[in-house]
């Protein structure tokens, strides 16, 4: 692979914090290498801002392999940048070349407020996992893992659905800011695996009213979600959640 | 000070059920009463946290993310061992202690290790009941694969997301207890000191990262589950936040700091490719399973790997370990790679690299699959392509990182990997309860220094993060408690809450107000690149000494010219950054103090000076069978106590992979 120098023009995303107005400040950074992931590019970038006397951009980034589900950023458009299945810890320079301009912003949704440049806070996601995504087992409740023979295909369906990292892509690239994706995955993996069916009803009932309650939209079919989910969230775990909702609520008494 | 590792008597295997049968329970009123600390929501925390909530204590959880979810056990890609015997292979609760003593090269404590290994099983059934979905076969019963320094298959996984799963699995039960009001969280919140109250830790002053805030949190116990301080080397394969700070306030406060310069050296991580890099990134030891390691034979080889052919090449550690091949420990595979390269035989661009190749695994899956379908006259060209099916489905995802990360597809050529910092044996002195040497504060997981001696196995830090939090800490901390059920909630505005929240506020201050030249990145770099060539994979005595030095004048050179941008209050990702970076400094001093101190070698701590003939690590056992509690006096100051170690089943011998 050949690599290269390129200089480029970003448009970033400045906010003080979640009572200001924010707005687009551009810069410019120099000699950067196709090998570089777009955070050490950042990285770069705040260096300079330092030496300077400016003030860093804040953006949250955690393990920077893509599984932690820290990183947030809308670039050019697109919620986590250019590379399907991918996060933006791990898009890399290469992905672009000399003299381009690159627009960054945070996650745009209603339940996932500013709090200072690129970051934004997701607690809303964690509420909706207290709502009922989990399985009511105590610590040492449990009966031999091997007791319960679980179906291969199921077993891997309920995975495919629980490697959900939980960055908000669905919702940030959704036009309703629709969390169904997100909440569809987790209501899946459960709903898929036997030890989760004692619950199934009251699950969706209450991870669905949950996500209402945190502003989240409405899901309109757009599949914009599945498009840009770093982790490849399949759209049949919405139809699932919908199969599952339906039932739940025609034959759990309100 | 206390320094009793508080060992059960009794035979090995009965240790454990004595204790539990004997120790101390508070009763269901009295623990609705008591208050727990946890700090940090890995495996280790958040089921901790979890547990001790379903048990009715009223719970205040920390960490630095922006939700519990994110903790860097979530990185943790090839599996969990278990002593489970499902492969009916031979594997027992013995095997694998005996295993963990081996791997840890003589330098764990016999009575915790045990006790892992029988908790291990309970694991996997509490993982399961949660919904953790681990990969299965057809049969729908579960599916194991090997890891380094066994003979057996006991790790179960999920894909090359295993830790994702667990975390997530735990995750789930400590929101569950959130919901229920047992479990406060308090997440983008970092802890900055230990409130001492006479000669006990009675809560915890943390900076609520959004606000810039400082709090005062009262516990009648606070349980440390803040992980490792890899980052001492700036790059590791932690994630960017990881710190030692947490541990590091502790320690200062009293609590002993064991095996410091205990590091674990990955063998297989995608290689350095510049200087701007940020971190590195493993590639599970899981596909040693089926991916070979090799150099060419010649020196300055500029072909590309897939037209070096066979007879050219040296695979290494096969060569040098039959027994176990590309399956040795990591600290043997490390080594190893290290010593090709300094030979002159490494590959790439900047020749600090070795071959993973998968062709042949590619090749012998690619002939199963045909045989299965009854096809025997494929082409070569099929049974790759069936192979490459297989094996994208044991390792798919961690081959996307890969080529995301070089541009480059290990499908059809080689990976190039060489040794990274990983994880750290050392950390906290703990006895067997998990207390430090600090009364009422514990602590588990990564963070302590735990059950793996001078190395730790493959898939052994995710089983030793759940063991402490859901199965150990339960029983142990009862033990503690129970005598205080008569302490009531301390007020926050207690002297010692406020005296601890003024001098947290003062260094702040003092840090903002240094306004120097330098930038807290550029200091963390320079500490990463002395710890890596003077205190990484082979030290040395005339190096460490240099080590100390530079890093004395480092930490001078820091507190006088270093440069926070921003202020105190509201968020500042730079001065928490400098926190940190100025706790790393400090614990860099003491790991290269250890690393002197310890005149062997053993696991990972390779001292050049002490090395058999054929350049294995040769341990002292008559000298050094101990565990280094470092005791912090003052700066710059710590007096050396030792916890003799006695085997009584595992008797050290000459570890031998070959």
């Amino acid at each position: 692979m050949e690599h290269y120098k390129m200089n480029l023009t970003l448009k970033v995303w400045r906010q003080k914090n979640n009572q200001s107005e924010g707005s687009l400040e551009t810069y410019q950074v120099k000699d950067i290498s196709s090998e570089m992931s777009f955070l050490e590019m950042f990285d770069v970038l705040n260096e300079q801002l330092i030496i300077v006397g400016d003030q860093p951009i804040a953006f949250d980034h955690d393990c920077r392999e893509g599984i932690c589900g820290m990183c947030s950023m809308h670039i050019n458009g697109r919620a986590h940048g250019p590379w399907t299945s991918n996060t933006t810890c791990q898009l890399h320079m290469r992905a672009f070349k000399d003299g381009d301009t690159i627009v960054v912003e945070p996650w745009r949704s209603k339940a996932f407020p500013v709090i200072k440049d690129l970051m934004v806070d997701r607690s809303a996601f964690d509420r909706v996992i207290q709502a009922g995504g989990f399985i009511s087992v105590n610590t040492g409740n449990a009966v031999d893992a091997n007791s319960l023979p679980i179906d291969k295909k199921n077993a891997d369906d309920a995975f495919m659905a629980a490697s959900c990292i939980g960055c908000g892509a669905c919702v940030a690239t959704c036009v309703n800011s629709s969390a169904m994706l997100f909440v569809s995955a987790k209501v899946s993996q459960l709903a898929l695996l036997p030890q989760g069916s004692p619950e199934r009803e009251s699950r969706v009932l209450n991870m669905v009213a949950q996500m209402d309650k945190e502003n989240f939209g409405n899901c309109t079919n757009t599949y914009a979600c599945e498009a840009e989910c770093p982790k490849g969230i399949s759209v049949a775990n919405i139809a699932r959640m919908n199969k599952e909702y339906l039932h739940a609520s025609l034959t759990t008494e309100s | 000070m206390a320094f009793d590792s508080k060992i059960p008597k009794g035979e090995m295997n009965e240790k454990w059920n004595d204790y539990k049968g004997h120790v101390k329970l508070v009763n269901p009123s009295n623990k609705r009463k008591l208050e727990v600390i946890v700090v940090g929501t890995g495996l280790a925390g958040a089921s901790a946290a979890a547990s001790l909530g379903e048990m009715g204590y009223k719970v205040k959880a920390f960490c630095f993310q922006d939700s519990p979810r994110r903790a860097h056990s979530i990185a943790a890609q090839g599996g969990i061992n278990a002593a489970k015997n499902y492969q009916n292979d031979g594997d027992s609760v013995f095997r694998l202690f005996y295993d963990t003593v081996k791997g840890g090269d003589y330098r764990s404590r016999e009575a915790n290790v045990h006790r892992l290994a029988e908790v291990s099983t309970s694991i996997i059934d509490q993982c399961v009941a949660q919904g953790v979905p681990f990969a299965r076969e057809y049969g729908g019963l579960l599916s194991n694969r090997s890891f380094g320094g066994t003979q057996v298959q006991r790790t179960f996984y999920a894909a090359g997301q295993t830790g994702q799963q667990l975390l997530l699995g735990a995750y789930s039960a400590l929101e569950r207890q959130v919901a229920l009001g047992n479990v406060t969280m308090y997440a983008r919140h970092e802890m900055l000191d230990v409130v001492m109250i006479e000669d006990r830790a009675r809560g915890i002053i943390a900076r609520n990262l959004v606000t810039g805030e400082l709090e005062k949190h009262f516990g009648h116990a606070v349980l440390l589950c803040s992980g490792g301080y890899g980052n001492v080397f700036y790059l590791s394969t932690n994630a960017m936040g990881s710190n030692v700070t947490a541990a590091w306030k502790a320690h200062k406060k009293g609590a002993f700091f064991g095996n410091p310069c205990f590091t674990q050296i990955h063998p297989t991580c995608i290689p350095v490719s510049g200087d701007y890099q940020s971190k590195l990134t493993l590639m599970s030891e899981s596909l040693r399973n089926d991916g070979r390691i090799w150099v060419p034979k010649n020196k300055g080889e500029n072909r590309k790997a897939v037209d070096i052919p066979e007879e050219e090449r040296d695979y290494y550690l096969e060569r040098r370990y039959p027994a176990f091949g590309n399956l040795v420990p990591r600290d043997v595979a490390s080594r190893a790679s290290k010593e090709r390269c300094d030979e002159g035989y490494g590959v790439g661009t900047t020749k600090l690299a070795v071959y993973l190749d998968f062709a042949d695994a590619i090749l012998r899956y690619g002939k199963i699959e045909a045989g299965k379908m009854g096809d025997h006259s494929a082409s070569e060209e099929a049974l790759i392509q069936l192979g490459k099916d297989v094996v994208k489905e044991k390792y798919g995802n961690l081959f996307a990182m890969y080529e995301k990360i070089t541009g480059e597809n290990p499908y059809d050529m080689p990976m190039r990997i060489y040794p990274a910092v990983h994880y750290v044996m050392g950390g906290l002195w703990v006895d067997y309860e998990l207390q430090t040497t600090v009364k009422g504060l514990y602590a588990l997981g990564e963070a302590n220094f735990s059950e793996h001696g001078a190395n730790r196995l493959g898939a052994s830090a995710l089983m030793q993060g759940l063991a402490d939090g859901y199965f150990v800490i339960p029983y142990t901390l009862g033990n503690y408690l129970a005598d205080e059920i008569r302490t009531a909630s301390i007020s926050t505005d207690h002297p010692a809450f406020i005296e601890a929240e003024k001098a947290v506020s003062d260094r702040i201050e003092t840090l903002m107000n240094i306004k120097g030249k330098q930038t807290v990145e550029s200091f963390h770099k320079r500490l990463g690149l002395i710890m890596w060539d003077k205190c990484g994979m082979a030290r040395n005595e005339k190096g460490l000494n240099e080590a100390i030095e530079q890093i004395q004048a480092l930490k001078k050179e820091f507190w006088s010219d270093v440069r926070i941008p921003g202020e105190v209050k509201g968020m500042n990702p730079e001065l928490d950054k400098a926190g940190r970076v100025a706790d790393f400094i400090e614990l860099g001093e003491l790991m290269c103090k250890d690393a002197l101190a310890r005149n062997e070698s053993c696991g990972g701590h390779f001292r050049e000076e002490y090395q058999t003939e054929d350049g294995e690590a040769k341990r002292d056992d008559e000298n050094f069978s101990f565990v280094s509690a470092w005791q912090y006096m003052g700066e710059s100051d710590w007096k050396l106590n030792k916890e003799e170690l006695k085997f009584e089943i595992v008797k050290p011998t000459q570890r031998s992979y070959k």
